[in-house]
């Protein structure tokens, strides 16, 4: 019983079986991401007959008839122009607000500094959809019901913790040394911020801007709640789902999905650093 | 000058979290304690004595306690395989991120495609010839099937944002840690169980957190699948607010809904408690 020096040949096997079932775990684990999502593309770039009939078959036909269909169906163009302004100017007022405050908390050292980011943290354990709520009142009152920007306001309460957070992240992975060097050579904090700064952290405050396109391009409850007539897509979709037919609803499902992909391929360098931050 | 410099600089983002977070979560609970202009608990006792409250209470509960935890095992598993694999990470993460920028509704729509009677599922049965004739999932007559697709759309859609936090949470441990642990002798599961986890609380309380909160506003993917055969509190509060034009009993809905998340973030704080000294 003393002869243990050749690995046996069971082990050997046992470990060729580990490995084999932990490919297969990873193969099924992709499959179950990607499958659901080719089921829609197969269904959108079907014919409508085809998309109502039975049984499916697994690869689509590549008749652009259903997507014809929803792009002509009363109102798309327009859900589809509305949902594109209001996830821009989301982005915008996001990153405008979100990128100051991030900076300051990163490199200013003040009283009042834990509280704000104890607050903006905060924020997220509460329901920001329900929001739309009690804006919907207030949004009659000043005018901005039904608007783009009443919209984009809202979502860009959603956005705005992240894009404070992430840009706090970002702008504490420059070193403040190369800002002081700037300053030692004739640059003002804005001029030092400008030249040294920003092109640092440009590539991740685009990130974040993107997040924050995808976070209002996504909302369906306070896009329902606050349009009525200027509908944004996914507001149209919710509110015309139990009229319209299934080519319809596909394709539109197809439409929400495609920016999304592109985009999250856009920031998927990021996607870990900002989560990453989320935790501290 | 440099003093206010930090002040001015969050001054955009405090002004707009005071006026479209504060404000409206203020005038939510007004609103949800009064009726006509006088205070009154009459919205709640309405929202508690319509027949839709309980199943809407319940299946909102149920859905949670089903989701959660499933996903939690799965953003672990999907964690640690990205972590072993030496070749095609960054490929990996990326399909097993793409759900993460998917809309809840697009997700609905995508397990419509697959639930509906003329759907994937019925068609791959026909293929398998274990029905010859398409039924009918998504009926009333099939709350549970209603409810089941609901779990894997859910399941599906919001693994990834768990799986993003856990990965960036893995990030941060020390390698260290782990290959002490085995110089101790420690099986692969006894470093999992006694190092790994326990090093990864901060990001778990960030993830079960986010997740919760998202599992109590589901919506958009009930109203695709089930339209309000299913009901939900998210829905309810949509159904009241637009069908039935009764802000008051919405805002009661918002404020259970509030009331849910703030209590279940406590919980997770608390279960999750990281003291100060133990922070990597």
């Amino acid at each position: 019983m003393t002869d243990t020096s050749p690995p046996p040949a069971p082990q050997l096997e046992a470990r060729r079986a580990g490995r084999f079932l932990f490919y297969a775990g990873v193969a099924l684990l992709v499959l179950w991401v990607l499958v659901p999502i080719w089921f829609l593309f197969v269904n959108a770039l079907s014919a409508p007959s085809e998309v109502t009939g039975f049984p499916k078959r697994i690869w689509p036909s590549f008749d652009l008839a259903s997507v014809q269909f929803f792009l002509q169906f009363q109102g798309v163009t327009q859900a589809l122009w509305n949902s594109v302004k209001v996830a821009v100017l989301t982005m915008i007022l996001s990153i405008a607000m979100g990128a100051p405050a991030g900076y300051a908390l990163s490199r200013f050292d003040f009283p009042g500094k834990e509280f704000f980011r104890v607050l903006v943290i905060m924020t997220r354990a509460f329901p920001l959809p329900l929001l739309a709520l009690p804006l919907a009142v207030m949004f009659i009152r000043t005018g901005l019901d039904d608007t783009v920007l009443g919209l984009a306001l809202v979502h860009a309460m959603l956005a705005l913790p992240f894009a404070v957070l992430i840009t706090f992240s970002l702008f504490s992975g420059i070193p403040v040394e190369l800002e002081e060097a700037a300053w030692t050579l004739g640059c003002n904090r804005l001029q030092a911020f400008i030249k040294v700064v920003l092109p640092l952290a440009l590539p991740g405050i685009m990130a974040s801007a993107v997040f924050a396109f995808v976070i209002s391009w996504n909302e369906v409850f306070a896009a329902a709640v606050l349009t009525i007539e200027n509908r944004t897509l996914t507001a149209f979709l919710l509110q015309s789902l139990n009229v319209s037919p299934l080519p319809l609803k596909f394709a539109g499902g197809a439409a929400l999905v495609m920016p999304a992909l592109i985009f999250i391929f856009a920031v998927r360098k990021y996607l870990f650093a900002m989560w990453g931050i989320a935790n501290r | 000058m440099p003093r206010a410099l930090p002040y001015l600089l969050l001054l955009p983002a405090s002004l707009f979290l005071l006026v479209f977070f504060f404000y409206p979560f203020g005038l939510v609970v007004v609103e949800s304690l009064t009726r006509g202009g006088e205070w009154t608990t009459e919205n709640f006792t309405r929202m508690t004595g319509h027949w839709k409250f309980a199943p809407a209470f319940w299946n909102t509960i149920w859905l949670t306690a089903i989701v959660v935890p499933v996903q939690l095992i799965m953003a672990l598993t999907m964690a640690s395989v990205v972590q072993k694999l030496k070749t095609g990470r960054s490929g990996l993460l990326y399909i097993f991120a793409i759900p993460l920028g998917i809309s809840d509704l697009a997700a609905g729509l995508i397990w419509l495609a697959i639930f509906e009677q003329s759907g994937f599922l019925n068609s791959i049965f026909h293929a398998f010839g274990i029905i010859d004739r398409p039924t009918l999932y998504l009926g009333y007559q099939n709350m549970w099937v209603i409810f089941l697709a609901v779990v894997l759309a859910e399941i599906w859609r919001a693994t990834a944002i768990m799986m993003v936090i856990i990965v960036a949470g893995m990030g941060l441990i020390p390698k260290e840690y782990s290959e002490a642990a085995e110089v101790f002798g420690a099986s692969r599961w006894q470093r999992f169980t006694r190092v790994t986890l326990p090093l990864l609380r901060p990001s778990l309380q960030t993830a079960l957190i986010l997740r919760i909160l998202m599992a109590f506003e589901v919506f958009a993917v009930v109203m695709a699948l089930g339209g309000t055969t299913l009901p939900v509190l998210m829905g309810e509060t949509f159904q009241w607010q637009f069908q039935l034009q009764d802000r008051g009993v919405a805002a009661a809905y918002a404020m259970v809904i509030l009331g849910l998340s703030v209590a279940f973030s406590l919980v997770v704080l608390r279960l999750l408690h990281v003291p100060k000294g133990a922070r990597i």
